[in-house]
């Protein structure tokens, strides 16, 4: 696995959930990873049942086996302050510039050097090492912005590297896309088994790829379980009407007659099978699209009682069982 | 915007149900923005709202900002532009137009409308201006604004339907002419248009140490191009800045005034609805008049007086071994054992079924068919009414928090739209306020 995964997808996949259960997933067995949060939503606090998270790596969860989870909020702004610190010890400098307004302009008005920063940061940690000779993280996994916006966000050094030809921040961002660009780093596109999701999968994969940004895998979430199969989808097609009725009715749902209270339940109950029919159909195809992208798939099931902490466990095991460690 | 006390519903009793239709058919509503997180159906709602307002009489044209390919064709437009285009087989007496927001194109204009040939065309070739104009993430939001502004110019329509891009704090739109405004009078402008209007001696003297210090810093950290870049781009954006800022102004009291109101959209998932909390939150703080909440997919069911447990429940009863209710003859063969370690009689364990008798006669198969469907018809109306209490969950928390937001409900469709007889559709269930319930299980 790449030391920096990052996870994005179209708005609604549930890409935080995923990219947190994926933390989950690479820290089991002793492992060290930080999760990465961009865009200030403090997601990662809410999934972990934690008071919103400062500029600052703190550990949010213990994996399995001895593993830790680090989580980061990047503020942007604070992040510019650091890294003036860090890299030119400019700290003072820095204070002047922001009451100058200088500040802002960087991570509002010109956002693109906000996405420098964000990346900047991410590939900081990657790159961390300890006294030891040991990397500060095993993983980072970055809980990116959504599909639309990914290349983009990513490649921003690229373009930051072409406006500043000379100078440090040329330099920081040349180093930023060796990072990106190289094997050290994978992207996954979370999406549904639905159309547009799907879609803006295969749109960001093919921008991706066209970078030369190294696409990672497929994440399908929340997939349904399957509760009727292809038998029970053609049996419904041309259901006996009253043999689903008295079949209710022995399972004791009230009369078959016609006007009982089983008989009444027939029509809504086939009409949510048709429904399911539809969606059934329509999975399949989807899933059949995403499988022509010739990229490894992962799904991830739908968790009956909504998404919490254990939920989150529950699919890190999932993951793990489908090689994702 | 006053609710139907008389349009109660079983789902929706605590909240105020959001009538659509007197908004939409009221002509002092001049322009809708749809809001929310991404990936709860904003544009979807942009476009269905659209034509149902213009299929109603008006003259409306829909601001998309990333709209599916599908949703363009949808509108029966391949490629939707920074132009407005008029939207084929509508009926009715109303026009429909449609365009998505270019971002590049729109600031462009802006700069050839604001500045003389020549500048323009030094604003539009310095290479600062190239990348921050192609999408430096943020200035879609400030182009949104503009382009609304442009289309309320034009007076052209009596209805802008907009939706907004998909941004990271939900609510930037709102803040970008603000933040423009405090760009624009911060120091920092001033100082980097000043060395190159008046060579460096008006900025020594605006910041004498401090200044020579910060481009000399600037100038460390940026690169000597990149830096003059960024100064010739201000410079020569600096009269073109004025006329943005007024307008930016303009727009945002345009999102204030009374003609304007904002519809939250929100999909039934804890995440979507935090959110839209919080946009409901910000625009009481923005004083920006909210119409109500728009929740997408809600999901319903025409049984829904049988409880997921009792479905469920009856499932297992029909996989169990029955006795009782067998026709004639056919008792013993399905009196199979226990499989579900749940039996009710335990004392009705039996030795091993006869698995391949020969005597399982093809009507019992089909009668076990049956029976199979059944139970599976009942299990996927347990997992129905599972998610019915967790989305009424969900939306109670919303309702507690915000009772005096007005909620339509729009039923989940299992596809996706396609052409302008699915966008009709979700017009309907839009209007309709809460979900239409297929075949009511009735008295």
């Amino acid at each position: 696995m790449s030391r920096l995964q990052v996870v994005s997808g179209k708005g609604g996949t549930g890409k935080t959930t995923v990219a947190a259960a994926l933390a989950l997933a690479l820290a089991t067995e002793g492992k060290r990873t930080l999760l990465v949060e961009v865009e200030g939503r403090q997601g990662i606090a809410q999934l972990f049942e934690t008071e919103a998270l400062p500029y600052e790596e703190r550990k949010i969860a213990v994996a399995p086996g001895g593993g830790e989870v680090y989580a980061l909020a990047i503020d942007p702004e604070l992040a510019l302050l650091d890294y003036l610190q860090m890299f030119y010890k400019l700290g003072g400098a820095g204070r002047a510039l922001k009451k100058l307004g200088a500040i802002d302009f960087a991570t509002t008005i010109a956002p693109g050097l906000r996405d420098v920063l964000l990346t900047g940061k991410a590939c900081e940690a990657v790159r961390r090492k300890e006294k030891s000779g040991r990397f500060a993280y095993d993983y980072v996994v970055m809980d990116a912005p959504p599909t639309g916006r990914i290349t983009r966000f990513l490649n921003v050094n690229d373009e930051v590297a072409g406006l500043a030809k000379i100078g440090p921040i040329h330099n920081q961002a040349q180093a930023v896309m060796r990072v990106l660009k190289s094997p050290e780093t994978a992207v996954h596109l979370v999406t549904l088994l639905e159309e547009m999701p799907v879609q803006e999968t295969a749109d960001g994969i093919a921008e991706l790829q066209a970078a030369r940004l190294p696409v990672g895998r497929i994440i399908v979430n929340m997939v349904r379980p399957e509760v009727l199969d292809r038998a029970d989808l053609e049996l419904v097609r041309d259901a006996p009407r009253s043999a689903v009725a008295k079949s209710l009715s022995a399972a004791g749902l009230g009369g078959a007659r016609r006007g009982g209270n089983a008989e009444k339940l027939v029509a809504p109950l086939l009409r949510q099978a048709e429904e399911y029919a539809e969606r059934y159909e329509l999975e399949h195809e989807q899933r059949a699209a995403l499988g022509e992208l010739g990229l490894p798939l992962h799904e991830l099931p739908l968790l009956a009682e909504g998404m919490d902490l254990a939920g989150l466990y529950e699919l890190a095991t999932e993951l793990r069982e489908q090689g994702m460690k | 915007m006053s609710p139907d006390p008389a349009h109660t519903h079983h789902r929706l009793s605590p909240a105020r149900v959001l009538a659509l239709d007197p908004l939409i058919d009221d002509p002092k509503t001049r322009i809708v923005v749809c809001c929310g997180s991404g990936g709860v159906g904003k544009t979807t709602t942009a476009a269905a709202l659209g034509l149902r307002a213009a299929e109603r009489g008006r003259k409306v044209v829909v601001l998309t900002i990333d709209p599916a390919r599908r949703l363009a064709q949808s509108m029966g437009i391949d490629s939707l532009d920074n132009t407005p285009r008029r939207v084929k087989d509508v009926d009715g007496e109303g026009q429909l137009d449609a365009m998505m927001l270019d971002m590049k194109r729109t600031f462009d204009e802006i700069v050839e409308a604001h500045a003389d040939a020549e500048r323009a065309a030094a604003i539009l070739n310095n290479p600062f201006y190239q990348s921050l104009s192609a999408g430096f993430a943020g200035t879609q939001e400030y182009m949104a604004m503009e382009k609304l502004g442009q289309l309320r110019a034009r007076d052209e329509w009596d209805l802008i339907v907009v939706d907004t891009p998909p941004s990271r704090s939900a609510l930037d739109f709102l803040d970008a002419p603000k933040r423009l405004g405090s760009f624009l009078d911060g120091r920092l402008i001033r100082l980097l248009t000043a060395p190159a209007k008046l060579g460096g001696r008006a900025g020594m003297k605006f910041l004498n140490v401090g200044m020579s210090m910060m481009t000399g810093t600037l100038g460390k950290l940026l690169g000597g191009q990149l830096l003059k870049d960024v100064q010739t781009f201000v410079a020569a954006m600096d009269t073109t800045f004025g006329g943005f800022r007024t307008r930016a102004d303009a727009t945002y009291k345009l999102l204030q005034a009374p003609g304007t109101a904002f519809l939250v959209v929100a999909a039934p998932e804890r995440d979507a609805l935090r959110e839209a909390a919080y946009f409901v939150e910000r625009l009481a703080a923005e004083d920006m008049p909210l119409a109500g909440l728009v929740l997408n997919r809600v999901h319903g069911s025409g049984a829904d007086r049988l409880s997921a447990e009792r479905a469920l429940a009856a499932a297992e009863n029909l996989e169990e071994p029955r006795i009782v209710d067998q026709e004639g003859g056919k008792a013993g063969l399905r009196n199979s054992p226990d499989t579900y370690g749940s039996s009710e009689s335990p004392a009705s364990e039996t030795p091993a079924p006869d698995e391949g008798s020969p005597a399982v006669a093809e009507n019992t198969e089909k009668e076990r068919s049956v029976d199979q469907l059944t139970a599976d018809l009942l299990r996927l109306h347990a997992e129905r009414m599972q998610l019915l209490s967790r989305e009424q969950r969900t939306r109670d928390r919303f309702t507690a928090l915000h009772p005096e937001v007005a909620v339509a409900e729009v039923a989940a469709l299992p596809g996706d739209v396609h052409d302008l007889a699915g966008l009709r559709d979700i017009g309907n269930r839009l209007a309709a306020g809460r979900p239409e319930l297929p075949e009511a299980a009735g008295e």
